[in-house]
């Protein structure tokens, strides 16, 4: 990021889920995800039928969400979706669970929880995020 | 995080490659969940080694120490894998074995299927092929400390069992298969099992089409929260408790509930939420039945209905005669076909029983070890299905792009009977 966009930055302080750093563009809801049934793991694709992001795939997003819901395949449907290629490039979410927990670990992206603001107030679609998990921080550059 | 001197032992190699490899997992999940150490784990249920086309075509067809290692395990290496060290089932699969061709698999398919099998088996897995364990000789003891997957059979464990365990999931299970560690955290601690909010029950609750609904609209109030019923409810059979967890664990996250005087954990309203406040109240009148009724089912249009599936979570022997005293004498309509699952100790009980042969007579099936989601199989051209399941009302239409109707198992029955839905909102 250059100077210019970096002084518009909003940051956010987290913590750790996974490790590592990564960017991208955000792709944010406000409905809890569905692994398994909910998600095409070889395309990243929401599938389940009454969500917001229906149709529209995660792949190399940085994937916003308030949490995980549904069966207990969410961490296996993440990762084969890392082994497709589709996983999301970082994952940033509010409720902690044993599903969400599992998947952000196999899914071997950065992952980040318990932020300073709700991100889902913060972040948009579009908006492009810089997740340092080691740090605990986000970073957000608003599309508009 | 605090670690034994046996954990740490596994975790530096001293039990071998494959333990070191399963610790690794578990610290990196319970340092993710912010847990400060394990528990120990007496009771294991998972899907250990089990594979798919997409595995198979990854791994190029390496065999079960391959996947376990590299999926299961999350491991970068192939290690050598020993016998579990903790009972341990394999639950629900993606064929059954006597009837797959019925299901439409491959012969690749099962061939995979059975060397998985054979590999979990050798090493000292129990093959019960079911999402119900609870329904077939795996009853933990209240209290125990369990690694379970399998959101229906999880709920069930901790709500009407008093056993405690999270959801857990495939890599999880199979790590705590080997180590008999699990990360001490969530359903595990007290302080995790009362409510968090009241449903009040307003609406007379009886059938199990009614508790599939009550379920399903309390998981799409709460999410992965704990739900306290109060109300006027008769208590429910272990069918009962089936429908209606799995219901909650689908359109939500719900992992326990109580049920004020029924369940083992809320013999009153008081010990249900121990020290928290009830985050809110919420009705279940007849206003919320409709809608949840109507969510149901709104993905049914046509009154052609070509496919009736049974047994989500897996029928117990009860639910099959119930479905061949609907069925017996008469025959299914050409238009429609009719699938039951359930787990292949039950559909033992009912060969025995003469069950599996009145349903054959009638042109349905008795099926063993999946469900029409888990193995993504459908009878042929099926279009329009009916379900007495709200949790398979919830999966299957979207999974493969069905119509769906919602009703009681006499309503299924019915419409497999005449090939047309006739349901009616309660």
């Amino acid at each position: 990021m250059n100077a210019s966009v970096q002084a518009k930055a909003i940051v956010l302080k987290g913590r750790k889920v996974v490790g590592g750093c990564a960017e991208g563009e955000a792709l944010v809801t406000r409905q809890t995800i569905s692994g398994w049934g909910g998600v095409d793991a070889t395309t990243g694709t929401i599938i389940e039928t009454r969500h917001e992001l229906r149709g529209q795939s995660f792949k190399d997003k940085v994937l916003v969400f308030p949490g995980a819901k549904g069966s207990s395949g969410w961490s296996g449907v993440f990762h084969v979706a890392r082994l497709a290629g589709v996983a999301p490039r970082a994952m940033i979410f509010n409720e902690m669970t044993t599903k969400v927990a599992l998947g952000a670990v196999v899914v071997r992206a950065p992952a980040i929880t318990d932020l300073g603001r709700n991100p889902l107030e913060v972040i948009e679609t579009g908006d492009w995020v810089r997740v340092d998990a080691d740090r605990g921080i986000v970073e957000i550059v608003k599309r508009r | 995080m605090q670690l034994t001197d046996a954990e740490r032992a596994m975790l530096d190699g001293r039990e071998g490659r494959a333990r070191q490899k399963a610790m690794e997992l578990l610290v990196r999940y319970a340092q993710a969940l912010g847990a400060e150490r394990f528990v120990d784990t007496t009771n294991v249920a998972g899907v250990p080694g089990s594979t798919s086309a997409f595995l198979q075509r990854y791994y190029q067809g390496g065999g079960y120490e391959v996947i376990f290692s590299r999926f299961d395990l999350d491991s970068d290496e192939v290690v050598d894998v020993p016998r579990v060290s903790v009972h341990s089932c394999q639950l629900q699969g993606g064929i059954d074995p006597e009837n797959w061709q019925t299901l439409g698999a491959t012969p690749a398919a099962l061939a995979w299927t059975q060397a998985s099998e054979q590999g979990s088996a050798g090493r000292g897995i129990e093959i019960l092929k079911t999402c119900t364990p609870y329904l077939v000789g795996n009853v933990p003891r209240r209290g125990e400390h369990c690694a379970w997957m399998e959101s229906s059979a999880v709920v069930y464990c901790n709500s009407v069992l008093g056993a405690r365990t999270n959801t857990e999931g495939r890599e999880s299970t199979s790590a705590a298969m080997l180590t008999g560690k699990i990360p001490d955290w969530g359903l595990h601690r007290d302080e995790y099992r009362f409510g968090s909010h009241r449903i009040h029950v307003d609406v007379s609750v009886d059938s199990v089409m009614d508790w599939g609904m009550l379920g399903y609209f309390v998981g799409e109030a709460v999410g992965e929260r704990i739900p306290v019923l109060t109300g006027a409810l008769a208590p429910p059979d272990v069918i009962r408790h089936k429908h209606f967890g799995a219901a909650a664990a689908s359109s939500g996250g719900v992992e326990m509930y109580h049920l004020v005087g029924m369940t083992p954990e809320a013999d009153t309203l008081e010990q249900a939420f121990g020290p928290r406040k009830p985050e809110a109240t919420l009705h279940y009148g007849a206003a919320e039945r409709r809608r949840t009724y109507d969510t149901l089912n709104g993905r049914g249009r046509s009154p052609h209905v070509d496919y009736v599936m049974l047994g989500c979570p897996h029928a117990a022997l009860e639910q099959i005669e119930e479905a061949c005293r609907l069925l017996e004498g008469r025959h299914i309509s050409a238009n429609c076909n009719l699938w039951i699952f359930t787990s292949r100790s039950v559909r033992a009980l009912a060969d025995r029983q003469g069950l599996t042969a009145i349903i054959r007579k009638a042109g349905g099936h008795l099926l063993t070890d999946t469900c029409s989601a888990i193995g993504q199989a459908v009878p042929p051209g099926t279009k329009v299905v009916a379900l007495d399941s709200a949790k398979q009302a919830h999966y299957l239409p979207a999974m493969m792009g069905l119509e769906a109707w919602f009703g009681s198992t006499r309503e299924c029955i019915r419409a497999a009977l005449t090939g047309r839905w006739s349901g009616e909102a309660p």
